[in-house]
């Protein structure tokens, strides 16, 4: 798609959901967020339970109404359900249902029927790594597997744009694997993707950018790499001294404060034992901004 | 993109193949209606009258419980499941996708009233029907009401697990008010104005016309079809206001 204008735009958007019974009074779920995903980003939204993830998400999606803000999605307003919109976006809710007594082939042969330009069904089955499972009823499916038809329903429109709403919850660590390789081959394929999760590692793995999400505000924003050594974020280094106390020194300059310890303890005639040099990871930098403290 | 003709009738194509495919749900939905005329033919049998009163009885019960009954649930179920939030979710317009279930339904009321008049021919001498026309549009009409109910009693059922006691506690006083195992005209008074009032009654009337000889013409069946009109747009309010995608929280 030609055009330079962002794939999603997001300008101070809030969502309050009306007091309910029995369950106190109005919750302020979203409470004024901006960001924007460029096209052929992945932007990943992180953040712990209760965060505003699902809601944000829903409401690009155009299940939910916001309360206030601007949003736009290639375009359009999703908050009018335009039928286009839908025909070129793919959606992972993050839980839904579907027929148990139609196989995986049948299911996708029939979601194909209401896009424009389908993509294949053999490949979009190959692509979620459902080859073995194509001819068996969903209600057989595993679990994850059950999640890896929802990736297929989602790309089997071949949209622009697709929304994964914590797409390897209940994965086995090879299967978040064999996800994370098909997400990053939509990058490949040039497609936009907004996704939530709770989990940093895929975060880290698959997003250009990442928001994390708490409370319904944005704490911090940027790439991985940048929120793991942002601003105010310094190297740390450990070494055991000649009485083998464990000493730590943090430092924006670890080169020179290496270049010192090792001379010092050169000279002294000392070993520098378990001698280490950490940057703070993302994970870091997540518990600290998402800690209750 | 697909023409919504084209694509309703692939959405309708695939609840069929879904329906089949679910076998024993299938066979259950179709023997339902001979078992009870099977049963009940025994115990009548021979007494003319009252067959005449059972046969459309048990047509108009087969087309509450396949519209009303099933379509309650199954709108309750895929709202829960999250499959009516999936299906929002597509390009494929609401509309279709809801007409397609509806049509599934409507199929299988058709479907049930032509196992009725062939039993009600071969196995109790009841003819083909007297009056096809009046059968056709007490069908047509009481289809369409009861499948409108059926959807907006699916917006007061909060949850899959209730809808079993929910649906049965409309659907077992409906059926025995209006007169399916018996003549309303045994009912006392109070009971025969309310079952009259209700929509059940009034289309075995009108079916009674279209499949028992001597009981008039459309003409003489209007106020029941008027009833029976009534709560179709009852139905359409209800069914429309309060639809929802998703599934109730909590
Ligand atoms: N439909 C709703 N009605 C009322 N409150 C809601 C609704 N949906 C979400 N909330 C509330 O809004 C807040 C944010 O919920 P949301 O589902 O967006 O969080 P999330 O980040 O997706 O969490 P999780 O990681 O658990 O999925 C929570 O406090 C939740 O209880
Ligand atoms: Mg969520």
């Amino acid at each position: 798609m030609p055009g330079v204008e962002a794939a999603i735009e997001v300008r101070d958007l809030r969502k309050s959901y009306p007091a309910s019974r029995g369950a106190g009074g109005a919750i302020d779920a979203v409470r004024g967020i901006d960001f924007s995903v460029a096209r052929g980003e992945i932007f990943g939204l992180l953040g712990p339970n209760g965060a505003g993830k699902t809601t944000t998400v829903e409401i690009l999606e155009g299940y939910r109404q916001r309360t206030a803000g601007a949003v736009s999605v290639l375009g359009f307003d999703p908050s009018e359900r335009p039928r286009e919109l839908r025909a070129r976006v793919g959606i992972v809710l993050q839980s839904s249902g579907i027929y148990a007594h139609a196989t995986v082939a049948e299911l996708l042969a029939h979601f194909a029927d209401f896009y424009p330009r389908p993509r294949k069904i053999d490949q979009v089955i190959e692509l979620a790594g459902l080859a073995e499972k194509r001819d068996q009823q969903a209600r057989h499916l595993s679990g994850g597997q059950r999640r890896r038809l929802d990736l297929a329903l989602a790309l089997i429109g071949d949209p622009e744009l697709i929304f994964l709403d914590e797409p390897t919850t209940g994965f086995d660590p090879a299967a978040r694997r064999g996800a994370w390789q098909t997400i990053r081959s939509l990058r490949e394929l040039g497609k936009t993707v907004l996704l939530t999760t709770h989990y940093l590692d895929e975060a880290q793995e698959l997003a250009d950018r990442v928001a994390i999400i708490k409370g319904g505000r944005i704490l911090a924003e940027g790439s991985p790499a940048e929120l793991g050594v942002g601003a105010g974020s310094r190297y740390r280094v450990a070494y055991a001294n000649g009485n083998g106390e464990l000493t730590i020194v943090e430092t924006d300059d670890p080169t020179r404060l290496l270049n010192e310890l090792t001379s010092a303890a050169l000279a002294r005639g000392e070993q520098l034992n378990a001698l280490s040099v950490t940057r703070p990871s993302l994970e870091d930098v997540y518990l600290e901004l998402t800690s209750d403290a | 993109m697909r023409s919504a003709g084209a694509l309703l009738w692939r959405e309708y194509r695939f609840e069929r193949r879904m329906f089949w495919r679910n076998r024993s749900a299938a066979f259950f939905n179709f023997l339902l209606p001979l078992i009870f005329l099977a049963l009940f033919g025994a115990i009548v049998a021979g007494h003319r009258n009252e067959l005449d009163v059972i046969v459309p009885g048990i047509a108009g019960m087969s087309v509450m419980s396949t519209t009303f009954t099933a379509l309650a649930y199954n709108l309750t179920f895929l709202r829960e499941q999250g499959v009516l939030k999936r299906i929002r979710g597509t390009p494929l317009p609401s509309g279709v996708y809801l007409c397609g279930l509806a049509l599934n339904a409507v199929t299988n009321a058709a479907i049930q009233i032509g196992i009725v008049v062939v039993a009600g021919r071969v196995f109790f001498g009841l003819g083909w029907p007297p009056q096809p026309l009046t059968l056709i549009v007490f069908a047509v009409v009481g289809v369409a009401a009861f499948a409108l109910l059926g959807a907006a009693l699916s917006h007061a059922i909060p949850s899959f697990e209730s809808a079993p006691a929910i649906v049965n506690s409309v659907f077992v006083p409906v059926i025995l008010v209006s007169g399916v195992f018996f003549d309303v005209k045994h009912v006392p008074g109070f009971l025969r104005d309310i079952a009259q009032a209700l929509p059940l009654e009034p289309l075995i009337n009108g079916l009674t016309g279209g499949l028992v000889q001597g009981h008039g013409a459309l003409g003489s069946h209007l106020t029941a079809l008027a009833v029976i009109g009534l709560w179709a747009v009852v139905g359409v309010v209800l069914a429309v206001r309060g639809f929802s995608w998703e599934a109730r929280r909590g």
